[in-house]
């Protein structure tokens, strides 16, 4: 069995997960990441996706997160999610309330940047609608 | 001298307003616990993002520190943003925090700077708009939030942030109450741009290593991105302060204020047995001089 690190997600409201794991699976902005114990120092943002943790004693679990960072050390991971749900407690309507609000933020755009920004985080947003609606 | 009526109907009106304040105390205890918990629960996030932040912020030099963090490299025109409680009926709470902003913009207009302010609240809004009507540009409303949420805090942020990029201030302030304890709250002024960053030595005993870190995208990148949202977080924090202290003072105020009822009740009370006892002495006297006439 792999070694235990220590895993924290935190949004901004409450702090979701404080325990040890054995791996945790983090949607990376440049891709999805595995990490384990004793993974080198990174830091990363975080795309909105589904963060996988693998809890120590066994048992996984699976969360939401919409954005954020991971701070990644050999000795722990923190993830500070803008917001953060479990799986399970996902509805539908604030999703479509999200995408919505990201396709506003495309018209709304005013310079190139910023729209290719939030076209980015709209891409992402469906692409997490389609895969967790399903399930 | 005011009729044993009279009295009656004022020991009453002040029994009935000594119940309101009992409730309006206890309703903000109640409110108390619940925005205490909120404030704490936020606590772990702002802490490790003060942590990371500073973290990045040693590994970026500062020549590719992005504006918001080096400011415009000017101090002509500040931005204020004042939040305070959207009800009154809290002691002193909206009006410290409103004295300490109207020091501040009075000291700013004095060395010549242009100031603007955006009130987040309605009775901070009610004070400054007095004095300061022409530097108000807006006002945010919360009054149909029940609960903060960070959404609130980051809509406030990104106004602000996108302010800042078309060049609308060079120095932004936030204006809030902090809480100590339910009978303390110190209103306090903090700058939010350009942000400024826990040294990073305070940050490496937090996160447990001054580790050379990868990142992914580059630091620069995560830093422009990570410092909008800790401006969100800032904000987040002083209206979850802001909460907390005005449900504090609330509860104090009414706490006094129904002791200061029951004071005036124990008052009246006094006087109007004195007088009940006064008449029925002068309605026996008359008796008995009138039994002795016969």
């Amino acid at each position: 069995m792999a070694d235990a690190f220590k895993f924290d997600l935190v949004s901004p409201e409450r702090l979701l997960v404080s325990q040890e794991v054995e791996s945790v699976v983090i949607p990376g902005t440049e891709g999805e990441l595995t990490v384990m114990a004793n993974h080198a120092p990174t830091m990363t943002s975080v795309k909105p996706g589904v963060l996988t943790v693998k809890a120590a004693g066994g048992g996984t679990e699976r969360y939401v997160v919409f954005g954020g960072f991971a701070d990644i050390l050999p000795e722990g991971c923190t993830v500070l999610a803008e917001s953060a749900v479990h799986v399970d407690d996902i509805n539908r309507e604030d999703l479509a309330r999200r995408i919505q609000d990201a396709r506003e933020d495309v018209a709304d755009a005013e310079d190139h940047e910023t729209r290719l920004r939030a076209e980015d985080f709209l891409h992402q947003l469906t692409t997490l609608e389609g895969a967790i609606i399903p399930a | 001298m005011a009729s044993l009526k009279d009295l009656r109907n004022r020991i009453a009106s002040v029994k009935a307003t000594q119940k309101i304040t009992k409730a309006m105390q206890m309703v903000a205890a109640a409110k108390l616990k619940r925005a205490q918990e909120a404030a704490e629960a936020a606590r772990p996030y702002a802490e490790r993002m003060g942590a990371v932040l500073a973290n990045i912020a040693a590994a970026v030099s500062g020549n590719d520190a992005p504006p918001l963090m080096a400011g415009t490299g000017k101090d002509e025109t500040h931005l204020l943003v004042v939040c305070t409680a959207e009800r009154g009926l809290c002691g002193g709470f909206n009006s410290q925090i409103a004295k300490l902003a109207r020091e501040h913009i009075r000291s700013l207009l004095g060395q010549g700077k242009t100031v603007k302010v955006l009130c987040v609240g309605k009775k901070g809004y009610d004070v400054l708009r007095r004095d300061f009507a022409q530097n108000i540009i807006d006002r945010v409303d919360l009054r149909d939030v029940k609960k903060i949420g960070f959404e609130n805090a980051n809509e406030i942020a990104r106004r602000v942030i996108g302010m800042f990029d078309k060049g609308e201030f060079d120095v932004c302030t936030l204006f809030y109450s902090e809480f100590q304890t339910v009978m303390s709250q110190i209103p306090t002024a903090q700058q939010i741009i350009p942000a400024s960053v826990p040294a990073a030595s305070d940050a490496a005993d937090a996160s447990g290593a001054d580790a050379v870190y990868e990142y992914e995208p580059d630091a620069a990148a995560i830093l422009t991105d990570l410092i909008p949202r800790n401006i969100a977080v800032q904000i987040f924090r002083a209206l979850l302060e802001n909460a907390a202290g005005e449900m504090g003072a609330k509860m104090t105020a009414m706490d006094s204020a129904t002791r200061n009822a029951g004071e005036m009740i124990d008052k009246l009370s006094i006087t109007y047995n004195r007088q009940r006892q006064a008449q029925i002495t002068k309605e026996l006297i008359e008796i008995i001089s009138g039994a002795e006439a016969l």
